[in-house]
């Protein structure tokens, strides 16, 4: 049996409510808890209290708005997955909602948490009792990295399904905080510190995701390699976006982008893709250059289970079939 | 409301649903597995949506409709067609597992309206694990539910009866 810490919960009802009591030291927000509630359980944390987002209502829309499709930071997983929109301009991401853990996880947790999910190791994702036989680490208790032995940085990935592909799709994400409102490009969100992953500001909630309408012609996918199809985090986790010159994959490519997650705390996107430009798509050599510069730019650590050598490789493997993948669906 | 009554309880901010129903209302069918959202024998329906009891707080289920395992068959006279076919195809070995996928299975039955795949049921209940069976008389059973009057008749017993 795992208990939760006491704590306190209050329920706003709009966002200035939620900034309100988030000024409390040490609040922290709750959301759909699948994220949090876990690590409550595994006393990452103690807050005195908790802030509930549940009864925000501005919190639960998606809509087209200009050039962009708005996604509320409280739409579950399960909702963004379905979304008419999200599936019309967005087949990645409606891709990536649908394979983040398991039915009942896309149920509850929120695309706000899940960009905002805290970064896990092996050896933080643990109870504390599992933790007290090594002394902890970084991130809990302890002053030492287990993973990079004398380390002083934490390397705990974020394991988001749903980041590298809002990022492949430029989105911007919009923070709510005793200062007012900013919004910054997701991909400028993430850190490379374990412990502290996030430009969030104190006493900031994030409210919504935006993310450009597409174009022109384009494809993108999102591979996820996990030991089980369900439940478990990703080991491997590359997103794809390919833009066309017309609307067939025996067309020209403009552009790529790739973002890989799971390495460290911060996504990666892959740069130099120049020469995988101007390929056809359905080229070979189009799949292979890509994959060529994932594995090049790519090092998973040994901060989630498999040996990161494997995992290296399966990058380049992952990254060639989803192409091939996408090719084939024409 | 917890099972179609209307349940008013005082309940501390760090207690989860599953501890509010097994330990303040004694619906022990809603197990305690893992306790940390990976294995699914929590399961409940919060507005007929299944949910993990284990990582639920409690306040959160204020003003809403919970459905437990022990509520299932309320409407079919006390046991739903997908407990009679877990039962007709042997599908619950130590039944740990088993209220938390009933759960499961009867909010993808609701989805679906009609006869489902075994795909359709491989994914809804990829969040439920069970130890025992190997998944394949459990993903029988809950087709079998999904066919217009599974409850009523086992069709082969009901064939040979009629032969005999």
């Amino acid at each position: 049996m795992l208990r939760l810490p006491r704590f306190d919960m209050v329920s706003p009802t709009t966002v200035d409510g939620v900034v309100a009591a988030l000024q409390t030291p040490g609040a922290r927000l709750v959301a759909g808890g699948t994220d949090i509630l876990p690590n409550l359980k595994h006393r990452l944390d103690r807050p005195p209290v908790l802030v509930d987002l549940g009864r925000v209502a501005e919190l639960r829309t998606i809509d087209v708005d200009g050039d962009v499709l708005r996604i509320g930071a409280g739409m579950t997983l399960t909702e963004v997955s379905e979304h008419p929109r999200v599936r019309e301009h967005f087949p990645s991401l409606s891709q990536a909602a649908g394979l983040v853990a398991s039915p009942l996880i896309r149920n509850m947790g929120t695309i706000g948490g899940n960009v905002n999910l805290d970064t896990r190791c092996r050896y933080v994702n643990q109870t504390d009792f599992w933790r007290s036989a090594i002394g902890g680490c970084l991130k809990s208790e302890g002053d030492v990295c287990h993973v990079v032995p004398g380390g002083k940085l934490c390397v705990a990935a974020m394991s988001s399904d749903c980041v590298p592909v809002l990022i492949s799709l430029g989105a911007t994400i919009v923070q709510v905080g005793p200062n007012g409102r900013r919004e910054l490009a997701l991909e400028t969100f993430y850190t490379a510190d374990g412990t502290q992953h996030t430009a969030r500001e104190d006493g900031e909630v994030s409210t919504e995701l935006r993310v450009p309408l597409p174009k022109g012609p384009r494809r993108a996918t999102y591979s996820k390699w996990s030991v089980r199809g369900s439940i478990d985090f990703p080991l491997v986790s590359v997103a794809l976006r390919i833009d066309l010159a017309q609307d067939a994959v025996s067309s020209v490519v403009q552009d790529v982008v790739a973002v890989v997650g799971v390495l460290g705390s911060r996504p990666r996107v892959v740069t130099r893709l120049d020469d995988a430009v101007g390929l056809k798509l359905s080229d070979p050599a189009f799949a292979t250059a890509v994959a060529t510069r994932v594995h090049a730019q790519c090092k998973p650590l040994e901060n989630v289970p498999y040996e990161a050598p494997y995992r290296r490789q399966m990058l380049r493997v992952h990254t060639r079939r989803a192409i091939e993948a996408l090719v084939d669906a024409g | 409301m917890v099972n179609g009554e209307v349940v008013q309880l005082a309940v501390q901010p760090h207690r989860t649903l599953l501890e509010m129903l097994r330990y303040q209302l004694d619906l022990i069918g809603s197990k305690q597995g893992c306790d940390k959202g990976d294995c699914g024998a929590c399961t409940v329906q919060i507005d007929g949506v299944p949910r993990l009891s284990c990582i639920t707080l409690a306040l959160h289920a204020e003003g809403r409709e919970i459905t437990t395992v022990e509520g299932l068959g309320a409407a079919h006279g006390g046991c739903h067609p997908l407990q009679d076919a877990f039962d007709r195809w042997d599908a619950a070995q130590c039944g740990f597992c088993t209220p938390g996928i009933l759960m499961s299975a009867e909010a993808l039955l609701r989805k679906v309206g009609g006869e489902v795949t075994r795909t359709q049921v491989r994914e809804a209940l990829a969040g439920n694990l069970c130890r025992c069976t190997g998944y394949t008389k459990i993903i029988d059973a809950v087709v079998d539910a999904s066919r217009p009057q599974a409850a009523e008749t086992d069709d082969t017993s009901a064939t040979e009866e009629a032969a005999q």
